[in-house]
């Protein structure tokens, strides 16, 4: 059986992680590969079968927004890992932490006092038209003054071989159950590699994540709770294993009842106190007594009960104004302003459609850039301009001179490439990098992440909704 | 506990057993088909008169073929009780409440899910792959049972799970035994031959009794057998075992053994202690159909009686 080999491999073009422009392996990935040299492509695909396998047995699936109620989706696992040297992290996590303090105070300052607009740092109708601006929140700080507990940025590593943070992702992030399980089948499958290549560990994740959140409440033995939209959430299968994980009941929010604003929930021997939620449920489903009316999946009541202070929700409502992405554009600025630092992990370069100059040169060079809608996630709503037709960039212009405020573009960035087992080789796909912090007494970045990694080839879109897969990410201590 | 996480638990239960039973009594009909003169109608009608899907199955199909009967009980979409539906819906159930169960018992529904799933994506089972399917449930809910009793705690969600369990397997024990009984006492005419034979062993097989049976009485009667599957204490499968097994669990949810702190807990030890003090002379003098019939009334009012003591607790606080 012949053994895998490199010399082929197409390096050019993009950054790749795994092989320098001359094709020489990068020493994070060298035991990796002489590992790999061993094998042959047979053994690969073996190895990734039996991922596969695994993944299904774990139900590690999800089902597609738009798709037939029903149908479950694995999301794929390549089985090359994404190798990140310690120096590397460590900067990624100097700037991680940076950039969450920062975006903390602003939301504080946002609710409370408003000196960041009083000072013209970023101007106040770009906050208030924010659809994720919550005006019952003004005047509230939350408990410790900590808005976003756990956060999972979106960075991705241009050609130049630097990192830039894409978005911030201060709701409800996801992925996190897949960092965690990806790193265990990946343990089964190259079970001698994490001896000898000393990668960190990141189990811990859900121990720190019940601490913090039990931090959070000044009750003793706090009672914490997962709530959850239920099993058709494309994301129930992360809501549930981190329920599991951490010992926490999961819940939905017909589970939940609020008495003299006091949330408890339903049990078998009559009600019980609920004092710290961890909802996976977006600001605008929480309480239909609130915000949107017709929520089958709320509480009513909730906020009111949050406001007081008897209940805490985590993240705190509020904080997807940063996930704006007109208001990403001035994150620099507002981490200046804050800390008087420069920003460690720099943003990509956005152009603001709201306002003139900008608007006028994403018109004329819409052909270059990716135009993205700035209260959409997930891959929707967005335009990549040089894989367009030029009726979609005529309707992407028409869009935006209706409503500059909700549209940004950005240049298109050459995503970094990782070796990926396709179906009868192996080829460098474009991914992007998604670690998880949280912050209660302090704030920790847990050394891995969610790779994400777009299959198709060529392809940029590492959403798992739109053909995305994953890859285990590992970060080594040396 | 959550009392949609309880009430979820008890019908995940319910489903899985319910599965296993169908699975079990199809491949043993299923068996006896090769043996026996083709009377198709005779033969698989009383399976889906059993499962009270009568009505349903003659909406869909004309007249009780086997293999429009093996179709319907074991993979039916439109029968919310065929195998393939019951493991769907005990999966669905289990992926709601996968907190409470473990990475073990959560693996191997799956892999149930799985089973069934590609299963009914084959358009057609010749009849050597219908059998290996029966007996894959079978074995797969068996395995299941020894992980769940090897991995979770004696807590409350164990003893919803109990009740759930029991009680199905209670009606089903009773549905069996009914539709069979009245099957071979129409047939009076070969009682002693060795078709009755066949037919008595079926029976006793279709609820894993055949040995156990033989080793206690040795002879088969119909009115023993009867006893058997009614009133016998010790088999896991008789209709009063299952009543003592789940009246101990309602006790442990209601903390106190001395009277009753409910309607589930009255209703249930109600039934319990009638059967125990019951003899099948008098259940045959009675008329053994009414007497199951009347048994499966009480087992529906039980599970009713559960749902509004622990899964639909009305709210108040003070």
């Amino acid at each position: 059986m012949p053994k895998l080999d490199f010399s082929t491999y197409d390096s050019k073009g993009f950054y790749d992680e795994m092989f320098d422009e001359n094709n020489a392996v990068r020493p994070n990935y060298k035991l990796f590969l002489e590992r790999l040299e061993k094998m042959s492509l047979r053994k690969l695909n073996q190895l990734q079968h039996a991922t596969d396998r695994s993944q299904l047995s774990l139900g590690m699936t999800f089902n597609v927004y738009n798709d037939n109620q029903g149908v479950e989706r694995i999301l794929h696992l390549d089985i090359i890992p994404r190798i990140i040297n310690n120096k590397e992290w460590n900067h990624l996590e100097k700037g991680l932490q940076q950039r969450i303090r920062a975006l903390n105070m602003f939301i504080q300052d946002i609710y409370n006092d408003q000196n960041v607009l009083k000072d013209k740092i970023i101007p106040k109708e770009m906050v208030f038209s924010s659809v994720s601006y919550l005006k019952e929140l003004e005047g509230f700080k939350p408990p410790k003054d900590v808005w976003c507990h756990i956060t999972g940025s979106d960075l991705i590593k241009g050609g130049d071989g630097q990192y830039y943070v894409l978005e911030d992702n201060l709701r409800c992030p996801s992925g996190v159950s897949y960092m965690l399980e990806n790193r265990e089948i990946l343990k089964r499958t190259f079970p001698e590699l994490f001896e000898k290549l000393d990668v960190k560990p990141v189990y811990n994740y859900t121990h720190i994540l019940r601490d913090t959140l039990e931090s959070l409440s000044e009750v003793d033995n706090p009672t914490v709770v997962v709530l959850t939209p239920g099993t058709y959430n494309s994301a129930y299968f992360e809501h549930s294993y981190l329920a599991q994980q951490m010992g926490a009941e999961l819940v939905e929010g017909r589970d939940l009842i609020v008495k003299n604003d006091i949330v408890y929930m339903i049990t078998t021997h009559g009600l019980q106190r609920v004092d710290v939620i961890y909802r996976r449920v977006d600001d605008d489903f929480i309480d239909p007594e609130v915000f949107n009316k017709n929520s089958l999946l709320g509480t009513p009541g909730l906020f009111r009960a949050y406001l007081k202070g008897n209940v805490v929700l985590v993240n705190a409502p509020g904080t997807g104004v940063v996930d704006d992405k007109a208001v990403y554009a001035y994150i620099p600025r507002i981490i200046k302003y804050y800390l008087s630092e420069d920003m460690i992990l720099p943003n990509v370069k956005t152009y603001i459609c709201d306002e003139e100059s900008d608007r006028k040169y994403v018109i004329e060079n819409i052909h270059n850039l990716v135009v993205k809608q700035t209260d959409a996630s997930g891959g929707y709503g967005m335009l990549i301009g040089p894989k367009s037709t030029k009726a979609e960039q005529q309707e992407f212009i028409a869009k935006i001179k209706h409503k500059p405020r909700n549209y940004i573009a950005q240049p298109m960035i050459n995503l970094s490439r990782v070796p990926t087992l396709t179906d009868d080789t192996i080829e460098g796909r474009h991914v992007d990098l998604r670690p998880y912090a949280l912050f209660g007494d302090d704030i920790k970045i847990i050394p891995g992440a969610l790779t994400r990694v777009a299959l198709k080839k060529g392809s940029i879109v590492v959403n798992s909704s739109q053909g995305g897969g994953s890859k285990d990410t590992w970060v080594l201590n040396s | 506990m959550l009392g949609r996480v309880a009430n979820t638990i008890y019908w995940m239960n319910r489903y899985l057993e319910r599965a296993e039973n169908y699975a079990r009594f199809m491949d043993v009909n299923f068996n006896l088909s090769l043996e026996l003169s083709p009377n198709e109608e005779q033969q698989w009608k009383p399976l889906v008169v059993i499962t009270g899907d009568w009505p349903l199955y003659e909406s869909l199909h004309e007249k009780a073929e086997k293999n429009k009967v093996i179709n319907f009980m074991a993979f039916e979409s439109e029968n919310p009780n065929s195998i393939c539906n019951c493991i769907i819906n005990a999966r669905e159930n289990a992926r709601a409440i996968r907190p409470e169960i473990t990475k073990e018992v959560w693996e191997q529904i799956n892999a149930l899910y799985y089973l069934v799933k590609k299963a009914s994506e084959k358009k057609r089972l010749n009849d050597s792959e219908v059998r290996h399917f029966f007996s894959d449930i079978k074995n797969g809910c068996q395995l299941l049972y020894g992980i769940y009793d090897a991995t979770i705690s004696r807590n409350e969600g164990w003893n919803f799970a109990k009740l759930g369990q029991l009680i199905e397997r209670a009606d089903k024990t009773s549905r069996v035994l009914d539709v069979k009984y009245h099957l071979l006492l129409g047939s009076a005419k070969q009682v002693g031959s060795s078709l009755d034979l066949i037919q008595w062993t079926a029976l006793l097989k279709s609820v894993s009794a055949y040995d156990m049976y033989r080793k206690k009485y040795g002879k088969l009667s119909s009115t023993s057998i009867a006893e058997f599957l009614i009133l016998d204490t010790d088999f896991p499968r008789s209709i009063l075992n299952c009543l003592i097994r789940a009246e101990q669990s309602i006790v442990r949810l209601c903390g106190s053994s001395f009277g009753y702190c409910n309607n589930a807990q009255r209703q249930l030890g109600a039934l319990k202690a009638q059967l125990e003090f019951t003899d099948i002379n008098d259940i045959i003098a009675k008329g053994l159909h009414e007497y199951l019939d009347d048994i499966q009334g009480k087992l529906n009012d039980i599970s009713t009686a559960i749902y509004e003591a622990f899964f639909s607790i009305e709210p108040h606080v003070n």
